[in-house]
């Protein structure tokens, strides 16, 4: 099989490593060779932070480059806008729709720009944008918003929910399995 | 059983299989994580020292006395550490002695992008090179073997893509072999007349390493089915292996020096074209190039950056993959000091007082980003106490009432403390502020020797600072709370206009840490915000203005209240 490539983009400190966490213990559960590559260190310091996942027969990069992204699964909107170059022709962006103002535009020196799903969609893209932080409140915390994320990209594949549910028990403190597994079915099912 | 590792982690659990004992580090990003990791198992000694200097020196003493040892560090602290490192290179080991440095390209985390391999030749010692995780175990069990049999250090080169990737590997079991000390000066006293008998050793050394490297299994031929030949090693054999599978000849070097001769030239022999895929220096294209071979190298890659499979495949295939962009700017997303970060006041306070600053190397480096724009200079570990005195000395009496250096706990406890000492004994009026956030921050929160815990975070000695300036001679030793904006302002003007040395230590402990309790967040009072957007000067990425007025982001503020010390018209309140 083809190697499959999925970004995680977000702010840094929004919880993006526990998400490429859970990706890539279900993806080795499932027999794939994988790779997660991350960045650590200054960026981070609410930065725009990526984690690349792949996974196949055989991967050899740990990087994901322009135009292989068959997904790109964000935290932040203006994140998704910033690697659309990264997407595949085909692939899709799922997107929370929260807005966070970087420095530039905090300061007045740059604005954050206006309509971005639509500005997608208008260059072809497939963004399946949903408000995850809302979601997250009503599964019971606000920190669940990666698992709403992933929950949406289980859409997308074809893997059993047993296993998503495995790899959740797996990765997560049991004391937040049930808010995040109604935050799973949650950005699934809507 | 098959697990995904981080490939530091990987590396950890190479050290753990290899019965390393001891470990002496300094956190550094990409290297950190080898040092974190391998002190989850209890039966290796882990420690942070000050510097990579120390570091390595304790890792020598622990491999002297007969037990495996380990150092690491990233690529900048290699130079700290090369003063043991080039004569360890003499001495030998008694046990097995391993070193790792994490390489940067693409200074994701880093002052610089040198590259490592440098050191290496220079000091004459073995270096492996891994090209994911299963090979970061590997390699630094094959690194302990090497140490022991050539009797040399031995360095484990990682890089950002391989420290920080995870992918699958296959753990093992832990033997610990352990040597006795025997006394030996002519082996481990390096003076002159001893060194002299040990350097032809060391050049016998490399012959026999250039021996093993010829059939080690780590330095293999992959055989391909097209004409041209590519010489790589590290993560850009995987970029290589991407863009060309099969269809291509590939030399995997996994030993990076010395470099093998006789199995590069009948590689060479075996293809119709050669090329070289390294990243940063054309380290062994200028080695083939050595051996008279016609080789492509920095003619097609560049010397800068990181590599990946686009970047191959543009410049050796011509080809690119195909990618929408937006017509749209995106503003970029820099990081940013975090809201509540105790920096923050000190660095408006500089700016205030319009203070030259020399800089140092920790998230306060962020004080030269807009719109603090406070920090003037930024060079190497310790570099902002030094220079400071230099900067002072050089200005005859035009520079000191308004130049500072900042430098962080950790930072000082590293390198700060030397030039403090020469302030002291060569006697510049200059103004040190050390910011002491109770951690290393940058790195993701280590313990130094001020914190008062070790690494495992059990109580360990705390270095008191205040007591330490006194006893290198300085007077003047002050402390201010950078949440108390006043206090800063009076204290900073006060030390300046002295005609004396002076410490200021700007003491609070960084937001992040858990220990740490805030105050809820600030609110603002829309009647009283006239939109000046003074507040703004501050940087926080908690405060911004919408419509006219400042907002507060209740998801990041702290409650720190230094908006609401300089706001005029009281329109911060407190809740």
């Amino acid at each position: 099989m083809e190697t499959k490539n999925v970004m995680i983009v977000g702010v840094g400190g929004q919880g993006s490593l526990l998400a490429s966490k859970l990706l890539g213990h279900l993806l080795l559960g499932c027999g794939y060779d994988v790779k997660v590559s991350e960045v650590h260190g200054m960026s981070q310091r609410g930065g725009s932070v990526v984690t690349y996942v792949r996974w196949g027969d055989k991967v050899y990069s740990p990087v994901i480059d322009k135009g292989e992204a068959d997904f790109i699964v964000s935290f932040e909107l203006l994140e998704a806008a910033r690697y659309v170059p990264y997407l595949k022709k085909g692939g899709v962006i799922v997107t929370n729709t929260q807005q966070i103002d970087p420095m530039p535009v905090i300061t007045g020196a740059a604005q954050y720009p206006e309509n971005l799903v639509e500005t997608m969609r208008a260059a072809g893209i497939s963004v399946d944008a949903l408000d995850c932080l809302s979601l997250a409140a009503q599964a019971g915390s606000l920190k669940a918003v990666n698992i709403v994320l992933l929950g949406r990209l289980s859409h997308y594949f074809d893997i059993p929910e047993e296993k998503w549910m495995d790899s959740l028990e797996a990765i997560v403190p049991a004391k937040f399995l049930e808010v995040n597994k109604k935050a799973f079915a949650l950005g699934k099912n809507i | 059983m098959k697990e995904l590792m981080l490939g530091n982690k990987a590396a950890a659990r190479g050290l753990y299989e290899a019965g390393c004992c001891f470990i002496s580090s300094y956190p550094g990003t990409p290297s950190t994580e080898i040092t974190e990791e391998a002190a989850k198992y209890p039966e290796i000694y882990c420690e942070w020292a000050p510097n990579e200097k120390v570091a390595m020196e304790a890792a020598f003493g622990a491999c002297l006395a007969g037990k495996r040892a380990f150092c690491g560090m990233k690529h900048v602290g290699l130079n700290v550490a090369a003063d043991p490192l080039y004569t360890m290179s003499y001495t030998g080991v008694n046990a097995g002695f391993v070193i790792a440095v994490a390489d940067d390209a693409g200074m994701h985390s880093s002052q610089n992008e040198q590259d490592s391999r440098h050191h290496a030749i220079a000091a004459k010692v073995p270096m492996l090179e891994p090209s994911d995780s299963a090979e970061a175990l590997e390699f630094a069990k094959l690194a302990y073997e090497l140490s022991e049999t050539f009797d040399t250090p031995v360095i484990l080169k990682m890089c950002t893509r391989v420290a920080h990737s995870q992918s699958v590997v296959e753990p093992g079991e832990r033997t610990v072999p352990v040597k006795t000390y025997e006394k030996n000066i002519a082996k481990y006293v390096m003076m002159p007349g001893n060194a002299k008998r040990r350097h032809p050793i060391v050049e016998e050394r490399t012959a026999k390493l250039t021996e093993y490297a010829e059939t080690a299994p780590v330095n293999r031929i992959e055989w391909g089915t097209g004409k041209v030949g590519i010489i790589t090693s590290s993560t850009s054999y995987q970029y290589v292996k991407e863009v060309f599978g099969d269809t291509v000849s590939v030399l995997k070097l996994g030993m990076v020096n010395p470099l093998p001769v006789k199995l590069i030239l009948d590689f060479a022999a075996s293809v119709e074209e050669l090329i070289v895929v390294e990243e940063l220096d054309p380290i062994i294209e200028n080695h083939c190039k050595a051996l008279g071979l016609t080789v492509h190298g920095k003619d097609k890659l560049p010397i800068i950056d990181e590599f990946s499979q686009s970047l191959l495949a543009e410049k050796l295939c011509g080809t690119a993959k195909e990618s929408v962009s937006l017509n749209v700017p995106v503003p970029v997303r820099p990081p940013v000091m975090c809201a509540g970060c105790p920096h923050r006041g000190l660095f408006y306070t500089l700016n205030k007082n319009k203070c030259t600053v020399l800089g140092d190397i920790g998230c306060y480096t962020l004080g030269a980003v807009a719109p603090l724009s406070a920090i003037e200079m930024t060079l190497c570990m310790g570099a902002s106490v030094s220079a400071v005195h230099g900067f002072n000395k050089a200005g005859d009496g035009q520079n000191e009432h308004h130049t500072v250096a900042v430098i962080g706990d950790s930072t000082f406890m590293h390198s700060g403390m030397t030039g403090l000492a020469n302030i002291a004994y060569n006697q510049s009026n200059s103004t040190v502020i050390i910011l002491d956030n109770s951690i290393t921050g940058m790195t993701g929160h280590q313990q130094n020797p001020t914190t008062g815990f070790n690494l495992r975070g059990d109580p360990a000695g705390k270095i008191d600072l205040e007591a330490l300036c006194t006893a290198m001679g300085f007077e003047r030793v002050r402390v201010v709370d950078p949440y108390d904006l006043k206090q800063c302002d009076t204290v900073l003007k006060e030390e300046l206009a002295a005609d004396a040395p002076s410490v200021i230590i700007s003491r609070r402990p960084c937001a992040l840490l858990k220990y740490v309790k805030h105050k809820p967040p600030v609110r603002v009072d829309a009647e009283k915000c006239r939109g000046c957007k003074s507040c703004m000067r501050i940087g926080c990425p908690a405060i911004s203005i919408k419509n006219g007025k400042a907002v507060i982001d209740n998801t990041l503020c702290v409650g720190c209240g230094v908006c609401t010390q300089l706001c005029a018209f009281g329109a911060f309140c407190e809740n």
